[in-house]
């Protein structure tokens, strides 16, 4: 569970690499850099370096005594919030930016939904001198301000995906546009465990590391591995990255949480799209539908190969969340824990919050994938008759 | 329909025109929009060889602004795939079609009845812009089986061993990216577009045409001092737009392809 894909790039059937010809030898060329600087020592101990100093890793595994004392539930945080740029999406960029430098790629583009993924890759273009472009769709620029003005201010472009839902799906399309015309000098940093082979392989592994930290802390603390491990599922990185460090031990349960206005495997069937065979939102006729939910980084009709592969093996379950349960975790979480979390691992709490029955008296180890402070604007206004 | 020699109806149309010293022209539209089945019979009378037809996916990653926007419009005035594919079966048009489309529409339907349905409506041709040659087996099974002949694209990043095992795959025609980018109207002709019909000719005899930024006939005569032929699509959609895409865009899209046709006769 949870190895290499097979030689076509996939995991059990999904995966894949569906996408112009153009493309091809660029992807061709990642999976054989990725490989060389994988087992390259000098390559890892870099980006380790970078996790370290610049990233504050490792992030801290935190034990929620008032939120457990409340469920009923013993619950762990693994603290991906607390890293640089406030969210998990940062391991994955940091190996992404340092991949592509050592490819001789001066330019990176990449799409973003809440803007996270969008001011991680921001942050380390400006780190290693590189150009930066960010696609991001006209609906979620309007609602995630504050990341935008971020990543301007990190030197970035952002430019506005103005077709279609005009959402995360939608800047992923854009970013593929650009890719195709600009290859030759621009790598695509990709944000999720998605896209085409070899970026759900390697996007999974450069967030391995937050699996493999926790497993280490959850032995210190717990003497073993957790009963349960759950995670937000947008694209599936923090997910993946979480569920690598325990999917070989079969005691423990793993749950990935969807939106229910963007439940790919809970809703969708499989097809093709964004360069993978993987569980799709999808018409009769397969168009893609658009997602809706309270949180931008969630809003995606799709979901990575690798999670279409742990559903239909059954080593892992995908569950729905509904935006009202979402905010009231959002609130639980603040006034519990004093921890404010993204509306994303929001999307977990609230999983863990309405089976808290059937939870009683188990650990449960939620990653808490990013940070509340971009979602504080929007907050504001639903929350307004509350606080 | 691909004869037991194996030359489908395409290839030997596009064949004829080359044998004879012509340059082959396939204009491109989006099937679904507006008046499209007169706009099809208007380019087929004006001189185009064969015809491509579009069938709009809601997330066309090939595409540039003027053929997104033209799906978008057909799927918002209900375009979808059977009802396309039914319309062309009952159209006289003249010259083969093929078919542009992307893998998810496939998928959906099933590869095996995709290629039935495209074989029942006398289409051709299929052109999967992202279905590249590593994925191309279930789909070329079901189209070889059906006698569908799958165009496959070649791009200039493909290094020469891989242009070979795509000219050694495609049928009908190899379609040649004339540039590194989607598709979209360029005001000059990209260099690329020259170097790379060139290194297909050298390695096959199938037809080679060039598409993506061919936008005007002196464009297309250029790259034609090369190349066997031009695919024209953004050029074609844009004025389909600007017209409405009502009954006004038949005879607009008429002169388009016209002066294409003399173009490429004249030399
Ligand atoms: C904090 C946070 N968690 C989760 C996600 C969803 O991405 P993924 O499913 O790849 O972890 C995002 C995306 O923007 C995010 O910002």
């Amino acid at each position: 569970m949870m190895g290499e894909p097979d030689e076509t790039g996939r995991f059990g059937e999904y995966g894949g690499r569906f996408v112009p010809e153009t493309l091809v030898p660029a992807l061709i060329e990642l999976d054989r850099g990725f490989r060389e600087a994988w087992a390259d020592p000098a390559f890892r101990s870099e980006l380790d370096s970078l996790l370290a100093d610049y990233a504050g890793r490792p992030s801290p595994l935190t034990e929620c005594h008032r939120l457990s004392a409340e469920l009923g539930v013993r619950v762990l945080f693994k603290r991906e919030d607390l890293n640089h740029t406030g969210s998990h999406k940062i391991n994955n960029v940091l190996g992404q930016a340092l991949l592509a430098r050592r490819m001789g790629k001066t330019r990176l583009v990449a799409e973003t939904g809440a803007g996270q993924h969008g001011v991680a890759t921001a942050t380390a273009a400006a780190l290693l001198g590189m150009e930066c472009l960010v696609y991001m769709g006209e609906v979620d620029i309007a609602r995630q301000e504050l990341n935008v003005f971020r990543m301007r201010l990190l030197g970035a472009e952002v430019t506005p995906a103005r077709s279609g839902s005009r959402t995360l799906k939608d800047a992923v399309n854009e970013a593929m546009r650009d890719w195709v015309a600009t290859v030759e000098h621009s790598h695509y940093c990709l944000g999720s465990v998605m896209g085409p082979h070899p970026y759900p392989w390697m996007v999974r592994e450069f967030h391995r590391v937050i699996g493999s930290e926790a497993a280490v802390q959850c032995r210190t603390l717990l003497g073993g591995p957790p009963d349960v491990v759950v995670a937000c599922v947008g694209g599936g990185s923090n997910a993946a990255g979480i569920f690598s460090g325990f999917a070989e031990d079969p005691s423990v349960e793993l749950v990935g949480v969807e939106p229910a206005g963007g439940a790919a495997v809970g809703r969708g069937v499989p097809g093709i799209v964004h360069g993978m065979r993987s569980y799709l939102m999808q018409d009769e006729f397969g168009q893609v539908l658009e997602a809706h939910s309270i949180s931008a980084g969630l809003d995606y009709p799709g979901v990575g190969p690798e999670h279409s592969h742990l559903a239909s093996s059954g080593r892992a379950t995908y569950h729905q969340v509904v935006d009202a349960e979402v905010v009231d975790a959002f609130v639980l979480a603040s006034r519990t824990e004093g921890i404010i979390p993204a509306l994303e691992p929001a999307h977990a709490l609230a999983w863990v919050v309405r089976e808290r029955e059937s939870l009683s008296g188990r650990t449960v180890l939620i990653n808490m994938s990013g940070r509340g402070d971009k979602d504080v604007a929007q907050m504001m206004d639903v929350l307004a008759d509350r606080i | 329909m691909v004869d037991p020699a194996g030359t489908g109806a395409l290839e030997a149309a596009l064949r004829a025109r080359r044998d004879t010293g012509g340059k082959c022209l396939v204009p491109y539209l989006t099937g679904g929009l507006g008046e499209w089945l007169s706009v099809l019979q208007a380019a087929a009378a004006a001189g185009a060889d064969a015809v491509e037809v579009g069938i709009p996916f809601s997330d066309p990653v090939m595409d540039g602004p003027v053929i997104q926007e033209a799906s978008e419009l057909a799927l918002r005035a209900g375009a979808d795939p059977p009802a396309i594919l039914d319309a062309l079966g009952r159209t006289e048009v003249g010259v083969p079609t093929a078919v542009m489309t992307y893998a998810n529409l496939v998928d959906r339907a099933g590869w095996t009845r995709f290629a039935s349905s495209l074989a029942a409506a006398g289409v051709s041709g299929a052109i999967l812009p992202d279905i590249p040659l590593e994925e191309t087996g279930p789909w070329c099974a079901a189209a070889d089986a059906a006698g569908v002949e799958t165009v496959l694209l070649a791009a200039p990043t493909a290094p020469d061993d891989r242009l070979e095992r795509i000219v050694a795959r495609s049928r009908g025609f190899v379609y040649a990216v004339g540039l590194l980018g989607v598709t979209g109207e360029r005001s000059t002709l990209a260099d690329s577009a020259t170097v790379i019909a060139r290194r297909l000719k050298d390695v096959t005899d199938l037809p080679v045409l060039v598409g993506v930024g061919i936008s005007t006939p002196e464009q297309a005569v250029e790259v034609c001092e090369v190349a066997d032929g031009v695919v024209v699509g953004s050029a074609v959609v844009r004025r389909v737009l600007e017209s409405g895409a009502g009954p006004a865009s038949a005879e607009v899209v008429a002169e388009l392809v016209a002066s294409f046709r003399q173009a490429l006769d004249a030399g």
